[in-house]
């Protein structure tokens, strides 16, 4: 993949917040110092309006797109999307993107050292929300002189990003990008990330979050919680077009409780591969702060005074947040006098679409960011 | 661009807050937003074209306008076009109730049912008529309603609105081309344009 490789980037470290200056917390509890990890593409223009933030989804990374090295086989997550010539045009936009706080891939979260003690937080580390994250991101956007980003974009639990970063620092967001996501967690949502948390309590190498310095890690409640994950991303219409009643290996049932269909391997294959790369209690952490994450709690106090365009984009198969929920925000921003443009882009890749290919989806995104970076002197 | 969409151009003030429903692939938006500067925001219910409209640099919302409508805060809008659309209204009183409710001022355009060559067909060849305004079949029409110029008048005043303007032209369905009919619109005109205000107002 040469166009990939010739695009590189590194990983790079803010840290901010050093004692007594913690971060004060949504919950009250103070938190320092913090150190977020994060990589930029593209070059940032002299006057600083060209900076897009995009913001990953639950258990995503800071590393967005572009390559570590040049022979790097592992291309960023939103490769499709971000990259020179591409929809998030890295030749005309300053792109960042930030490991969460809280995350595994960097950025301070419970599996990382608390200097007061010398070991690692685990479940000492203070429950977080959205918003927390958020206030990360923008110190990190402060640190890089950035007044104003062109916009937010991201999905799923990166689109209730988008939404906070709306509603508590509207004077920095000129448009915003939610995909695939919604103003709040349904009932149904809280449920299946509950039995994803149970799953990982329920391991007995979890030790009440303790397990960094034990040696054996939670790795088989863990992967049942990316199981179950991976079931809400897909559909049930792309579940029976990949693998339909498809047996691995065999013609026959085994008549065993080995991975007998292609969806149960592939499951198992998801879960493990998972575990190698993400932290336990990271996933915990990070799915209680989705389960949190109510527009209502920031709204009341910025959108209403925001000029800020936004684009919201469902998609029909998304069964983990429906489109009904994504016209629920549209209905508040229209309540609130934004500007709102709304596209349900018809899929059967369910929750997942906004991550593959979809070329509705790319050339929604490219035109708004066109007609955005057009018009952001005329409104100052 | 349309003729039909030119004259409803013609109507709105420079600079205003415009609401298009069922705007298509934004023809009409896009010419008022450069031309005009006004403030564009549409309403369509088809994927494909709100996409187009997006690609146009419009603001634009998927969704069905008889819906959508109903959450804007009052007066959002200087005025709300509906443009060969209200024949296929299901609540037409209701929905105009909605649009005052937001909207200062409102263009209605649709096909004029009593022009003479549709009264032909019927009187002679005893079919539903078919035009080139309403080229379709009895039985797969969108259209539910059939509306003349002097329905909607009658209308108007019974509703307590107020004909701010009206105009009545020849023109087709796609065409580009088209005059103003003055001399015995309701026979001879294929579409009316009306501009209307709450009468209280």
């Amino acid at each position: 993949m040469p166009d990939v490789c010739a695009n590189l980037v590194s990983k790079q470290f803010f840290t901010f917040a050093e004692p007594p200056h913690e971060l004060v917390l949504e919950s009250g509890e103070r938190l320092g110092p913090v150190t977020i990890a994060y990589e930029t593409l593209g070059v940032l223009a002299p006057d600083k309006d060209n900076a897009i933030l995009v913001v990953h989804a639950l258990t995503g990374d800071s590393h967005v797109a572009g390559c570590y090295t040049k022979d790097d086989a592992r291309p960023g997550w939103w490769e499709i999307m971000v990259g020179p010539g591409k929809a998030i045009d890295t030749e005309r936009y300053f792109v960042i993107c930030a490991n969460v706080l809280g995350g595994c891939m960097g950025s301070t979260g419970p599996s990382s050292l608390n200097p007061a003690t010398g070991h690692p937080y685990g479940l000492t580390f203070p429950l977080l929300t959205i918003g927390d994250m958020v206030a990360a991101q923008k110190a990190l956007v402060d640190h890089l002189g950035i007044a104003r980003l062109l916009a937010v974009v991201g999905g799923s639990v990166g689109g209730m990003q988008v939404l906070a970063w709306c509603a508590r620092y509207p004077e920095m967001v000129r448009a915003a990008i939610p995909l695939a996501t919604t103003p709040r967690h349904s009932a149904q949502s809280i449920a299946f990330n509950e039995v994803a948390r149970q799953a990982i309590m329920a391991d007995p190498h979890w030790r009440g979050g303790d397990y960094y310095e034990q040696g054996a890690k939670p790795d088989l409640g863990l992967a049942v919680a990316r199981m179950i994950g991976h079931i809400t991303y897909l559909s049930n219409e792309s579940m029976r077009k990949k693998f339909g009643r498809q047996l691995k290996s065999r013609d026959a049932l085994s008549f065993h409780f080995d991975a007998g269909f292609e969806v149960e391997s592939y499951l198992r294959y998801q879960g493990n591969k998972f575990v190698e790369r993400f932290d336990a209690n990271s996933f915990l952490y990070l799915t209680k702060a989705a389960d949190y994450f109510d527009l209502d709690d920031y709204a009341a106090a910025g959108l209403s005074a925001a000029e800020i365009s936004f684009l919201v984009v469902a998609f029909t198969s998304d069964w983990l947040y429906p489109t009904e929920q994504s016209r629920t925000l549209v209905r508040y921003l229209k309540r609130n006098g934004m500007d709102v443009s709304f596209c349900e882009i018809e899929s059967d890749w369910g929750h997942d679409a906004f991550l593959l290919p979809n070329e509705r989806l790319h050339s929604l995104v490219a035109a708004f960011l066109s007609r955005v970076f057009r018009e952001r002197s005329a409104d100052g | 661009m349309r003729f039909d969409l030119r004259i409803i151009a013609s109507l709105i003030e420079p600079g205003s807050r415009v609401l298009d429903l069922g705007c298509g692939e934004g023809e009409l938006l896009q010419y008022l937003k450069e031309q005009k500067g006004v403030k564009a925001t549409g309403i369509e219910k088809d994927e494909a074209e709100v996409a187009v409209c997006i690609g146009k640099g419009l603001s634009v919302l998927q969704g069905d306008f008889n819906l959508e409508v109903a959450d804007y805060p009052p007066d959002s809008f200087d005025y709300i076009i509906i443009s060969q659309t209200l024949q296929q209204v299901y609540e037409p009183v209701a929905l105009i109730n909605n649009l005052f409710s937001i909207g200062k001022k409102v263009v209605v355009s649709f096909p004029n049912f009593s022009h003479w060559r549709i009264r032909l067909q019927l009187l002679f060849a005893g079919y539903a008529p078919r035009s080139k305004e309403l080229p379709y079949e009895w039985y797969d029409t969108p259209n539910i309603r059939v509306i003349t110029l002097r329905d909607f008048r009658n209308f108007a005043r019974e509703k307590g609105i107020a004909i701010l303007k009206e105009v009545a032209i020849n023109t087709h369905r796609q065409q580009k081309t088209g005059h103003i009919v003055h001399f015995l619109p309701n026979l001879r005109a294929t579409y009316g344009i009306f501009l209307i205000g709450r009468a209280d107002r």
